[in-house]
């Protein structure tokens, strides 16, 4: 509900540093404000706007165009599950179905405790691991009913699900809903090249000196 | 006999570590950049270009040749790299960054340097969190260790790589939709011409746009030379392909092969490869190159894996996803899945697949429900029609007389979305109307049927 914080602020000005136009930040700002308030609010919209030079008008333009972002709350755990062709053919409706069930909602909603919410995905990806869901983004492969109850008993009791899961340790943790990769890319100033204004012609120097 | 296995482009990861920059140098790791900075930026260009590495987006182009493209005297050039991965069955992108990320990472700065591009945006798709963070860390440790950035190894070769991230939305795989995308805009396509990258692209400068795969085979090429490489796979497709093989087989899974050499029917029955059909099913039907592909059957199963061949019998390698469907699937439901995919990627854009992808979608499922009409097959083909006209790409069908249908289709539409959906449509038209039928007669027969708490005649 809220304008980025201060330390998001500085993350956002070293996002907007590394590209020829501001604009271009847009889809990863969008993703810091989500992850700080868990969907994007308008307040955050217009901060945005403010920091890459466009009107709120655009900034929504934009945040409406990608089904990532959400612009009301979501329930903490964003449980997406694939029924496209592959896992479609082995039991990736079923397994939606069964989920709807469980959770007594409907593809699309949230359960009354705001603790899940159930989507019906295109591929992700992991075809060959059918049928499989991320929740929060993080990868459960080759999930069948017990399974699917079994993540949500974890998940509903506190603690991490290690059923199915891809990945183990850290990397295999579910974080809160609006947060994706665990590491941020950071030039140091000492050893970045520079941005490639599009309105200075020069060619590289490696190409005129070779 | 199948051609041996070779690893070029998942040689490592069979490591617990692969994408650590330990495991990386450990295993002949950026001696590649170290090579192609000894060489010309022009010499090392010819390699690439005299390896025919054919791009492993979608087309199939030749990265050497699509460098060569972009106008003289034109600065600055970007790359801007594909990993947006998202059409129905492909899962091998993702597989490179998570787990090679500094291979991808070498392969880019290859590109840049021959091609004399200024700076990189490496685009992952939104969803792949394992991707951002591995490819994130990578890149820290690389600029650490001078592979990027300012004078790479002390040369006076500089280049930032810049990871992106994108938000959810299939369109934005296409080349000038992530262009737009990284522009900060809504991912919807530019028209071709004139907006071709190459010519007009990121802020409307010249631009190489390259997928994950095409370039993770860079570093190899020019460590082992383009000689070298060409002894594997064919002629004209020389090297390896990463596949992914989903659905009814007994072992699914990604597998690099020989491309252009090992054949649909090695890769989907070898004990080394998918091991057959499960449960010892009849292969019903397979969609060779991802949901966009036309699909293939018994017939085609002796095609080499290589892109003249599979076009010229009426459909594309596209992305390396092969998606296998036995004899139990129900032919109308896997083309509606597959039809309701583009309905609801469309980006909008053009009204022939904004409307007609939603009209296809909305036929098949009164189809799949029950409430079909006799006349619902020609509507199918028709608003098909309006989207790609003239004959659509289709396998051949011997014992019915039916010929193949070459690739690539023809379109009313800005980008090849539109006509992706009508794929599906006439595949399964063409060899599965009957079932169609069935389905559309059951309506006929008038049995009330009661749906829990409502009544459908
Ligand atoms: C609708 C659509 C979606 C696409 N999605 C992807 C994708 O996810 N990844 C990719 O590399 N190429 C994708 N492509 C192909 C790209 O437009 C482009 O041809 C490719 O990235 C070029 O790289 P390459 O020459 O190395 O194959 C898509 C094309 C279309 C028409
Ligand atoms: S064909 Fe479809 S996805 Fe492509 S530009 Fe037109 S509306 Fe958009
Ligand atoms: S079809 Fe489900 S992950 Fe690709």
């Amino acid at each position: 509900m809220s304008r980025l914080s201060p330390q998001n602020e500085a993350v956002a000005h070293e996002i907007i540093s590394r590209y020829p136009w501001k604009k271009s930040a847009l889809i990863p700002l969008l993703h810091l404000a989500q992850e700080q308030d868990g969907y994007v609010s308008d307040e955050a919209m217009v901060h945005l706007g403010e920091l890459v030079d466009v009107s709120p008008a655009e900034v929504l333009g934009t945040c409406s165009f990608y089904e990532m972002f959400k612009r009301e709350p979501v329930g903490r755990y964003l449980v997406n599950i694939c029924t496209n062709i592959s896992c479609q053919l082995l039991g990736g409706e079923e397994l939606l179905h069964h989920a709807e069930h469980a959770l007594g909602i409907k593809a699309g909603n949230t359960t009354g405790d705001g603790l899940f919410t159930i989507e019906d995905v295109e591929c992700i990806a992991a075809c060959t691991e059918a049928p499989c869901l991320t929740v929060n983004y993080r990868y459960f492969y080759k999930v069948e009913d017990g399974d699917f109850d079994a993540i949500v008993e974890d998940l509903r009791n506190g603690r991490q699900p290690t059923r199915k899961a891809a990945e183990s340790g850290p990397e295999g943790q579910i974080p809160p809903h609006g947060t994706l990769a665990l590491q941020r890319q950071h030039i140091p100033a000492d050893r970045v090249a520079g941005n490639a204004d599009p309105d200075r012609a020069s060619a590289p120097v490696w190409l005129e000196q070779a | 006999m199948t051609a041996p296995i070779v690893q070029l482009v998942t040689s490592r990861l069979h490591h617990a570590d692969s994408y650590t920059l330990a495991r990386f140098e450990a295993t002949g790791g950026y001696e590649g950049l170290r090579k192609a900075l000894s060489m010309t930026p022009a010499a090392v260009h010819d390699e690439i270009r005299a390896a025919t590495l054919l791009g492993r987006g979608g087309a199939g182009f030749p990265a050497g040749v699509k460098w060569g493209f972009t106008p003289p005297g034109v600065w600055p050039r970007y790359l801007v790299v594909n990993g947006d991965e998202s059409e129905p069955g492909t899962y091998k992108d993702r597989m490179l960054m998570e787990r090679d990320p500094h291979q991808l990472i070498e392969g880019c700065l290859i590109a840049c340097y021959a091609a004399g591009l200024s700076q990189c945006f490496l685009y992952v798709r939104g969803e792949m969190a394992l991707a951002q963070t591995r490819v994130a860390t990578a890149l820290n440790e690389a600029y650490a260790a001078q592979y990027v950035g300012r004078n790479i190894l002390g040369s006076n070769f500089s280049v930032d790589i810049v990871l992106h991230w994108g938000a959810g939305a299939y369109i934005v795989g296409e080349e000038t939709a992530l262009i737009e995308s990284l522009e900060g805009n809504r991912g919807m396509p530019r028209l071709k011409p004139p907006y071709f990258p190459a010519a007009i692209g990121l802020y409307g400068k010249p631009t190489v746009v390259n997928n994950v795969e095409t370039l993770s085979n860079l570093g190899g090429i020019i460590v082992r030379g383009s000689e070298d490489y060409k002894q594997y796979g064919s002629e004209s497709s020389p090297g390896t392909r990463m596949f992914a093989v989903s659905g009814h087989v007994r072992r699914p899974g990604v597998y690099e092969v020989q491309h252009g050499v090992t054949t649909f029917r090695e890769l989907l029955y070898d004990e080394q490869f998918c091991g057959g059909i499960r449960n010892g099913n009849a292969l019903k039907a397979f969609i060779p190159g991802g949901g966009s592909s036309p699909w293939f059957f018994e017939e085609q199963l002796d095609l080499p894996l290589e892109a003249r061949p599979v076009g010229g019998a009426g459909s594309m390698l596209g992305s390396g996803a092969i998606v296998v469907m036995d004899e139990t699937t129900d032919a109308v439901k896997a083309c509606l899945r597959v039809v309701r995919f583009y309905a609801r990627e469309s980006c909008g854009k053009c009204t022939p697949c904004r409307e007609g992808t939603s009209w296809l979608e909305t036929i098949l499922q009164r189809i799949v429900d029950g409430h079909g009409r006799p006349a619902d097959i020609d509507m199918l083909l028709d608003v098909g029609d309006n989207i790609s006209p003239g004959p659509y790409p289709a396998a051949s069908w011997e014992s019915e007389g039916l010929a193949a249908v070459p690739f690539p289709p023809k379109q009313t539409t800005i980008c090849p979305l539109g006509p992706s959906a009508v794929a599906p449509v006439v595949s399964a038209l063409r060899r599965f109307r009957p079932e169609f039928e069935a389905k559309i007669r059951r309506r006929a027969l008038g049995i009330p049927v009661r749906v829990e708490d409502s009544t459908h005649v």
